[in-house]
């Protein structure tokens, strides 16, 4: 493995010296391990070594972009970078102004995940699928288990020069039910910050995971309609980065004026006790570090407050452009790409109705719960339960198989009419954009209240 | 990759080196505007061993350690699949013609040219549209080794164009987008673009979908979104074995509509999905998975046909640099008899679906489908009228492919994938907000 803190420490001098207007470079390596099952055999177990890096330039407004894992004749790669700047700029520069830091931030956890022996790993999952087996009518499952361990150097022309290490843990568990030709299924996701402990433990769930995709099979299809919708933390924390988040990143609408013009701070998109925030800066979930792959320093940032559009996620040039501050939140998910405008820790912060008030007059509705997936276009977008049941009378009635849901962003976030006061995040998420999937992010929400939400079905 | 080789050969019964080597180039633009040029190299290189009976597996890129790789592979076979297959020891595979050495030497000047020409022909035709646009080339090398002598080695150039461009008025977004591949250079842009006028003509004016059963035609981008990914899962092999796929027992069987037919063909001349051999140096074939409705076959890797008592289809696919799973090269839908603009005629009261966001979120393998239609358009009495918005369609592939209304005439690649008609559906479920 080649050292990336001596290629880090011999372009140190090199890319100071000013051939581009800005000029930074990221190395990076990594160890990570997988297993995954298939019914009732292990599929796949194996382990990777990686490691590349890249060079960016900036010049007259035009980036260039180098990556290579081949590290010989590093300095011509700078080179190249700076010649496809040179060929794409035709304006002007402009990138918010940071201090420059020099900092080494370590992974923060005491035993990484990726050394763990496979051995110990595999007895733990080998135990979680016995368990979803001894469930009858179970047709066949999967599993899915990665960590990583990650370094990163960052350099660039204004002198930053920092390490940062990080370690993750993910775990996705499905159980297929089938009968008569029906198939259903029901998945649990989790994740850490590298902590292998935070996935130990999850009997009774995935029992009760493997039971509920059994019961699918004789539950009824939602009715296709507008309903009084009720989310649980974890659905509502993918409600809240499809349905707002990303349409708060701002590169998609620092050079688009029409977009600017609906996105100007200060306005509505929701009642006064909606408060969304996104922030790196919480210690421990998966979305958060120090710094982002441009070295500028993570903080927290309200989205909306008081139901009033307040902020929004940037990087260097978004920020400069919109004449705002930087709030570091440009990632990229490996040395292969740039980095682009990402959210980290998105949540909706708690309010103070509990759960059996929120559903207590609601005559026919849905409470959706667990996530299955999502996606936005910034306008309308979708997202998908894991599990659902009808609410009668103000009470949880019969399951029903998933439903997808679907909204507007300028309509669903006005009918949010109640949040509670139950906040929980999930770390089970990746978040995909711009080919650069899955990047881990958390999402969070206390319970909450949509009306009028279009759900698909039969 | 002989060293490597050598190496494993030592402590393992049999190995096999996977080697993939990449350059890529590609301008962006970004709000109409020249953004950003890149280039991308990569090397990774991925050791399979057999030992002891068991599969082990670990992967590294370009300039990695060898003996850790080895090391690695052999930590993870002492807990690793028992080894059902034989390595191929085929070192001759059929021709299949994916290089054209004219990629390379397409210049900068050319690919920024090309999106401007792009970006020019939708921003002249829809004022105040942003657009973002990119050309891509490159050349991706393979070469596969076994301890059983099988070796195999082929080069391929891809070259693409995508355009996707966004229209905001007050608080309505309208998207619209296409690409085209090729393992040759393209050099007229007009393909693709006029593809994105006519969806900016057929969006110009908006329409009310109610909320009811409609029939449904799905253009060619359509049935990729929507109706491609649980037919995907319904046709591997791996699903097939595990009793997971709904037409696994059903060989022979008449389980779709008698117009319905699809293949795999990795052979089709300079397509980015084509290839000589597999990812594990099976000899590629075309592979008929659906003939007149019927379930004529299933794909398959080594493994998986092993243990399925078959051989393989030659479609074990390392997605990602994983272990070799069953995955299609290329889907081709055979096309029917009738036009577009006919489908259209026939429906009093229906949708064309373009684009369905979200679908391949609900129970794929049951055959489920559900999404809000990002890009699509009402039908009345034999007229597309306008754009419907807020509206979802849901519905089954095993019951709507089950009674096709029509499938089309004129067929196209939508992605490397992916060659398609559009297909015209009877009754789908749609809610809508209006």
């Amino acid at each position: 493995m080649p050292e990336i803190d001596a290629i880090a420490h011999s372009l140190a001098e090199q890319i100071k010296k000013p051939r581009a207007d800005y000029l930074e470079a990221r190395l990076e390596e990594s160890q990570t391990s997988h297993i995954t099952y298939r019914g009732q055999g292990l599929e796949s177990i194996g382990r990777a070594t990686a490691s590349g890096g890249n060079v960016r330039a900036l010049v007259k407004g035009g980036w260039g972009f180098t990556s290579f894992n081949d590290f010989d004749k590093v300095s011509d790669r700078i080179m190249l970078a700076v010649e496809q700047a040179r060929s794409a700029g035709s304006g002007e520069s402009k990138l918010a102004e940071v201090e420059p830091a020099v900092d080494e931030v370590p992974s923060g956890v005491t035993k990484n995940p990726v050394e763990i022996p496979l051995a110990e790993k595999k007895r733990l999952l080998d135990e979680y699928n016995k368990i979803i087996w001894s469930i009858p009518q179970i047709q066949t499952s999967t599993i899915g288990y990665s960590d990583s361990h990650k370094k990163v150097v960052f350099l660039n022309s204004e002198g930053s020069y920092i390490t940062q290490e990080r370690a993750d843990v993910n775990l996705r568990l499905t159980a297929i039910a089938a009968k008569d030709g029906e198939v259903q299924q029901v998945g649990l996701s989790l994740g850490s910050r590298g902590d292998f402990v935070s996935i130990e433990g999850l009997h009774d769930k995935i029992s009760e995971m493997a039971r509920h995709a059994v019961e699918l099979l004789s539950a009824p299809q939602a009715k296709g309609d507008e309903y009084t919708v009720v989310l649980d933390p974890i659905l509502a924390g993918v409600f809240v980065h499809e349905a707002f988040g990303h349409l708060s990143e701002s590169d998609f609408v620092y050079e688009n004026d029409r977009l600017r013009d609906i996105m100007k701070l200060g306005k509505q998109f929701g009642a006064k006790d909606l408060n969304i925030v996104d922030s790196a800066a919480e210690p421990g979930l998966r979305g958060s570090y120090k710094y982002d792959d441009e070295g500028v320093r993570a903080v927290k940032t309200y989205l909306i407050r008081e139901g009033k559009l307040v902020g929004r996620l940037h990087s260097r040039e978004t920020a400069a452009k919109m004449k705002e501050k930087p709030t570091g939140n440009a990632r990229a998910i490996n040395y292969r790409y740039p980095p682009i405008v990402r959210m980290t820790n998105t949540y909706i912060e708690p309010g103070n109705m509990s759960f059996e008030d929120m559903i207590a007059d609601i005559k026919e509705g849905i409470y959706a719960k667990n996530w299955y997936g999502g996606m936005t276009s910034m306008e309308m977008f979708t997202f998908s339960a894991g599990e659902a049941y009808m609410i009668r009378h103000g009470k949880i009635a019969e399951a029903l198989r998933p439903v997808m849901l679907t909204g507007n962003v300028f309509s669903t976030l006005k009918n949010t009419d109640a949040i509670g006061n139950d906040l929980d995040m999930n770390q089970g998420g990746g978040c995909g954009k711009g080919g650069q999937s899955p990047l881990p992010v958390s999402n969070g929400s206390p319970h909450i209240r949509i009306q009028r939400c279009l759900v698909g079905g039969k | 990759m002989e060293h490597i080789l050598a190496r494993a050969k030592k402590v393992a019964g049999e190995a096999e080196i996977f080697e993939v080597s990449s350059e890529e180039t590609q301008v962006r633009f970004e709000a109409n505007r020249l953004k950003q040029l890149q280039t991308n190299q990569t090397t990774s290189v991925a050791l399979r061993i057999i030992k002891d009976g068991r599969i082990g597996y670990a992967t590294t890129t370009g300039t990695g350690d060898v003996q850790e790789l080895v090391r690695n592979a052999v930590e993870t076979a002492e807990f690793g699949t028992v080894a059902r297959f034989q390595l191929p020891d085929t070192k001759e595979y059929p021709g299949v013609d994916i290089y054209d050495p004219a990629v390379e030497s397409v210049s900068i000047k050319k690919m920024i040219g090309l999106g401007e020409e792009m970006i020019a022909a939708i921003t002249g035709h829809t004022p105040g549209i942003m657009c973002e646009a990119g050309a891509s080339r490159g050349v991706i090398s393979v070469r596969i080794m076994n301890s059983r002598g099988g070796q195999a080695e082929y080069r391929k150039s891809f070259f693409s164009l995508d355009i996707e461009g966004n229209l905001i008025e007050e608080t309505d977004m309208l998207f619209v987008g296409e690409s085209e591949s090729s393992c040759h250079p393209i050099s007229d842009p007009k393909k693709v673009t006029d593809l994105v006028l006519r969806q900016l003509d057929l969006a110009k004016n908006r329409a009310k979908a109610p909320t009811r059963q409609l029939p449904v035609v799905f253009t060619p981008n359509g049935v990729g979104s929507a109706l491609i990914l649980p037919l995907m899962s319904a046709l591997n092999g791996k699903m097939v074995l595990e009793g997971a796929s709904p037409v696994g027992d059903k060989i022979g069987s008449k389980v779709f509509d008698k117009t319905f037919s699809l293949h795999d063909d990795p052979m089709v001349g300079y397509r980015p999905g084509s290839r000589p051999c597999d990812d594990e140096g099976v000899p590629s074939q075309r592979t008929p998975l659906i003939e007149k409705g019927v379930v004529k076959g299933f794909l398959y890797d080594l493994q998986t046909a092993a243990l399925a008592g078959t051989r393989s289809t030659g479609n074990g696919s390392r997605n990602r640099g994983g272990l070799p799973a069953p995955a299609p090269s290329a889907f081709i839908v055979t096309p029917g008899k009738t036009t577009f603009d006919e489908m259209v005629k026939d429906i009093k009261e229906g949708l064309v679906v373009e684009q369905l966001m979200g679908a391949e979120q609900g129970n794929i393998l049951g055959g489920d489908f559900s999404g809000n239609v990002l890009l699509g358009y009402k039908v009345e009495s034999g007229k597309i009228v306008g754009r419907v918005k807020d509206t979802m369609v849901s519905g089954n592939i095993y019951k709507i492919l089950k009674d096709i209304a029509a499938i089309g005439s004129e067929t196209r690649w939508i992605s490397s994938f992916l060659r398609t008609p559009p297909i015209y559906c009877k009754g789908l479920s749609v809610s809508s907000k209006g």
